[in-house]
């Protein structure tokens, strides 16, 4: 029985403070419908970010929000979701955030398969701090940090989500929030780790990865009826391709693979949070005998 | 004859065994209902070097080892080599006899040799070498006439009744041929005895690290987290296996900067967590502890201090982060510092930290060190009474999502996170409930949890003093300094943590020579009322520091907080505990000068 979840529901007071034109807003716009969708009521959902524009989402939607710290936003999600795993848990950060200084959290919480959804803004480049080149911007792109143009070469998240043993894999297009919002909630139905990494325009500071630029580009995998995303070397092979055609869409998805809190025996029965605390004496009395 | 009184050296290289015999002697004899205190040295490294494990026993609780010892046991030679010197006239070396020992070495140092076939022994009656543990320490047993059942019950035990029961009758053989042949050698040459007291009270045998796992246990943390680092890592081990019976949620995480987020996480959820590490992990949770602080998250942090800077002395100890605890982060937010000194204290310091982090939603740091958290240690069964500690839960402002008629109560006018009150502490209602949706933020923030994205004076003036205003106010639930020894004296001496130990003793030994000295121990290292401990030194004739650390930081601390100076300060920072002797050899040259 889905819940009756509105638009207005998720009206936050706070107006956004992005830039008109923003990518970000797409973005927002794509979650909502996707918790409408789901019929997902706001106290059920809980949001981490990381430092950024598009890490202020969470103030911008009625729903549970943590604005953390630049790039760690993916380590408190998790701590949060094994101490309320019922809690549907959606991390928003950025590609600094996620593919700079909180790689190493991101390459780990692949490889757990915790029930975690994770929208990452890639924008390409770094709007908030006023414009120096990210991890994920094209080499040869020129900044205020790259006056010359980046001299590396981006950092390709799809492929290294596959690598890293992510079960659920995707990218999306702020400029497309219908087609992006679809693929927040089959990432939140997922069970699982879901990355959907969105391609968001930064439309003050990267003047090459515009809404042109992507539009004449992307092309959607779901359209190609031989594309099956369990099959993971096909996965491998579209997550290379870069150029005159981008996909987006689910480059892969692995439903098999049992969630990190179905593995934790002291989940089973209920949320943490609700265990009743302290332990029972007689149970502690027994644990002194170890020390005899 | 000297009974009930003497100190035991177990010396090999790693994978020997030595730590495994020391620490399976040290609970027979405790439970022969003698007290024990048990130190161990090892190196940063799986097999080879030299490590070695100190057993002290007495018949009254003890908090130190001393330097000189009684008894050796040598597993090989660069034991006898290293550890001749620290032996007394009179005292003796067990060791296999197919060892290359220097006898006439030995004996010119009025130290008695003690050769003995335990290999043979080991593999004859046990069919393997790695027996030679049991020989050595039954042997042990054999020249101390120290009754054998206590050991076979510890060897019983550790091998298992069930399907090991085979290979502990084997040991247990082993153990009784070395007792015997011991006993009829080399008992009437050795002037130190051990008798058991049958009738004392039941004891228990236990390490610093394991104190803290029982006091948060028992104070309801559902949540453990890390990344191993010496010597934090047997804490974290000890939760983990903890985890089935006290329905725990324990895990490693990537590094110590993923560990603190995980356990605000966590906490965010209103589930007591904690984490732990040493120095160098901490210092990569710094940036974590001040969002802690920004967001009024209460979490404990156990820092196991070793040697720094940088990858120092891993295996070593130092009392070397007092200062870098009490200051960590960026940013000016509350917190709590508490430093136990012993077992017990570890215990319920440990569960105390958990309600001063709920009730003033804060982080708070439990300090101890490699000392500390090795050093094993009898204590009266009694002596950790469960119920001072689940009798005193105490979760402050917080009302659980699920509990609905309590946050119907609550709420009559809608839910602000930080929400301004004279204590500075605001209702804390983890997420879930349809009445209490909000958000937090790191960055300075509305009563609402809102990014303040004007970054507006006012707000920030008022969010400052909220924050700040909960240490004031915490001040009450802290402890001043607790005084050992005489009310009056001419010498204080001045400690922390596991400083504690080593100085009671100095203490006693100085009144035992006739200098009336007395002992200031500081748990509670902040918040603190230092009007008061400002009035307590300025009543001390003369007051010295006693720490593990390199500029006596507690000295400083003080200094800092009161004006005043000591007369003077006893450090210690080679990596290598204090100890009474060391203590009282220290304060004697310093007392020459002032």
């Amino acid at each position: 029985m889905v819940a009756q979840v509105t638009m207005k529901d998720l009206q936050s007071p706070v107006e956004p403070t992005w830039c008109p034109g923003c990518g970000d807003y797409g973005i927002l716009n794509a979650v909502k419908r996707a918790l409408v969708q789901l019929g997902i009521p706001p106290h059920q959902v809980a949001f981490f970010s990381g430092i950024g524009c598009g890490s202020k989402l969470p103030d911008y939607i009625r729903a549970n929000g943590f604005n953390s710290l630049h790039g760690r936003p993916v380590p408190i999600a998790q701590g949060f979701k094994l101490a309320h795993h019922d809690m549907v848990v959606i991390v928003v950060d950025g590609d600094g955030d996620n593919y700079g200084i909180g790689g190493n959290h991101w390459l780990h919480v692949m490889r757990r398969n915790i029930n975690i959804t994770h929208i990452v803004q890639n924008n390409m480049v770094y709007g908030l701090t006023k414009g120096q080149y990210a991890p994920t911007s094209m080499k040869g792109f020129v900044s205020s940090t790259s006056p010359e143009g980046t001299i590396e070469w981006p950092i390709n998240p799809i492929a290294i989500a596959l690598a890293a043993g992510a079960t659920f894999v995707a990218r999306g297009f702020a400029g497309d929030p219908k087609h992006l919002a679809d693929l927040i909630a089959k990432g939140i139905q997922h069970k699982g780790y879901a990355l959907i990494d969105v391609f968001q325009p930064c439309v003050i500071f990267n003047r090459i990865n515009t809404y042109d630029w992507f539009r004449e580009r992307i092309y959607k995998l779901e359209d190609d009826p031989n594309y099956d995303p369990h099959d993971k070397r096909m996965a491998w092979e579209k997550a290379h391709e870069w150029g005159d055609r981008i996909p987006i869409g689910i480059f892969y998805i692995n439903e098999d693979l049992p969630t990190l809190e179905e593995q934790i025996p002291a989940l089973s029965e209920k949320p943490l949070y609700q265990h009743e605390i302290p332990p029972k004496l007689e149970d502690l009395e027994a644990l002194k005998l170890m020390f005899v | 004859m000297t009974k009930n009184s003497v100190n035991i050296k177990l010396g090999g290289e790693a994978g020997q065994g030595v730590e495994s015999s020391g620490m399976g002697f040290a609970r027979a004899i405790a439970r022969a209902g003698l007290h024990i205190f048990g130190v161990q040295d090892y190196m940063s490294r799986i097999r080879g070097g030299h490590n070695w494990y100190q057993i002290r026993v007495s018949e009254r609780p003890l908090f130190a080892h001393e330097p000189k010892i009684q008894l050796l046991l040598a597993f090989d030679e660069r034991t006898v080599h290293d550890h001749l010197h620290e032996l007394v006239e009179g005292g003796a070396v067990i060791y296999d006899e197919g060892l290359k020992v220097d006898e006439d070495e030995i004996k010119s140092k009025g130290v008695i040799p003690m050769p003995m076939p335990l290999l043979k022994l080991a593999e004859e009656l046990g069919g393997s070498k790695l027996m030679l543990n049991t020989a050595a320490v039954a042997a042990a047993a054999g020249i101390l006439e120290f009754d054998l059942s206590y050991p076979e019950s510890v060897i019983r035990d550790s091998f298992g009744r069930r399907k090991g029961s085979e290979i502990a009758d084997r040991n247990i053989r082993v153990a009784n041929a070395a007792y015997e042949e011991a006993r009829r050698r080399y008992a009437h040459l050795f002037e130190w005895k051990l008798e058991a007291i049958p009738d004392a009270p039941k004891k228990m045998v236990l390490n610093g690290n394991q104190a803290l796992g029982l006091g948060a246990i028992a104070a309801g943390c559902k949540f453990c987290c890390g990344y191993p680092m010496t010597p934090a890592s047997s804490l974290l081990e000890f939760m983990f296996a903890q985890a089935r019976r006290f329905n725990l949620v324990v895990r490693q995480i990537e590094d110590e900067i993923g560990a603190l987020l995980h356990a605000i996480g966590a906490a965010h959820a209103g589930v007591r967590a904690m984490t732990c590490t040493s120095g160098g992990g901490f210092s990569l949770m710094v940036e974590a502890l001040s969002l802690a602080g920004s967001t009024e998250t209460p979490v404990v942090v156990v820092v196991a201090q070793r040697p720094g800077p940088a990858t120092g002395m891993p295996t070593r100890t130092e009392q070397g982060e007092l200062l870098f605890t009490l200051f960590a982060g960026h940013g000016e937010f509350p917190r709590a510092v508490l430093a136990p000194g012993s077992v017990e204290q570890c215990v319920y310091e440990m569960a105390r930290a958990f309600n001063l982090a709920e009730k003033y939603q804060m982080p708070v740091i439990v300090l101890t060190d490699a000392f500390l958290a090795n050093s094993l240690r009898s204590v009266d069964m009694d002596a950790i009474d469960f119920r001072k500690i689940t009798e005193n839960i105490d979760r402050g402002k917080l009302i659980l999502p699920h509990e609905h008629e309590k946050i119907d109560e609550a709420l009559k006018d809608g839910y602000r996170r930080y929400e301004f009150f004279e204590d500075g502490i605001s209702l804390r209602i983890p997420p879930g409930h349809p009445k209490a949706i909000y958000s937090v933020a790191g960055e300075e923030h509305t009563p609402e949890g809102f990014i303040d994205w004007e970054e507006r004076a006012d707000n920030r003036v008022k969010m400052m003093q909220k924050r700040m205003r909960k240490l004031e106010v915490a001040v009450s639930d802290m402890k001043l300094p607790q005084l050992y020894g005489p009310q009056d004296a001419e010498l204080t001496l001045v400690c922390w943590g596991s400083s504690l130990g080593p100085t009671l003793e100095a203490m006693e030994r100085l009144n035992d020579n006739g200098v009336r000295t007395n002992l200031l121990q500081f748990i509670d290292i902040h918040p603190l009322d230092w009007e008061s401990v400002a009035d307590i030194l300025a009543n001390c004739r003369r007051w010295v520091s006693v720490e593990g650390n390199y500029s006596a930081q507690l000295s400083r601390w003080i200094r800092m907080n009161t004006g005043l100076k000591p007369a003077g300060t006893v450090t210690r920072y080679d990596g290598r505990p204090l100890n009474p002797v060391y203590i009282v050899e220290q304060l004697q040259s310093l007392l020459v000068k002032v």
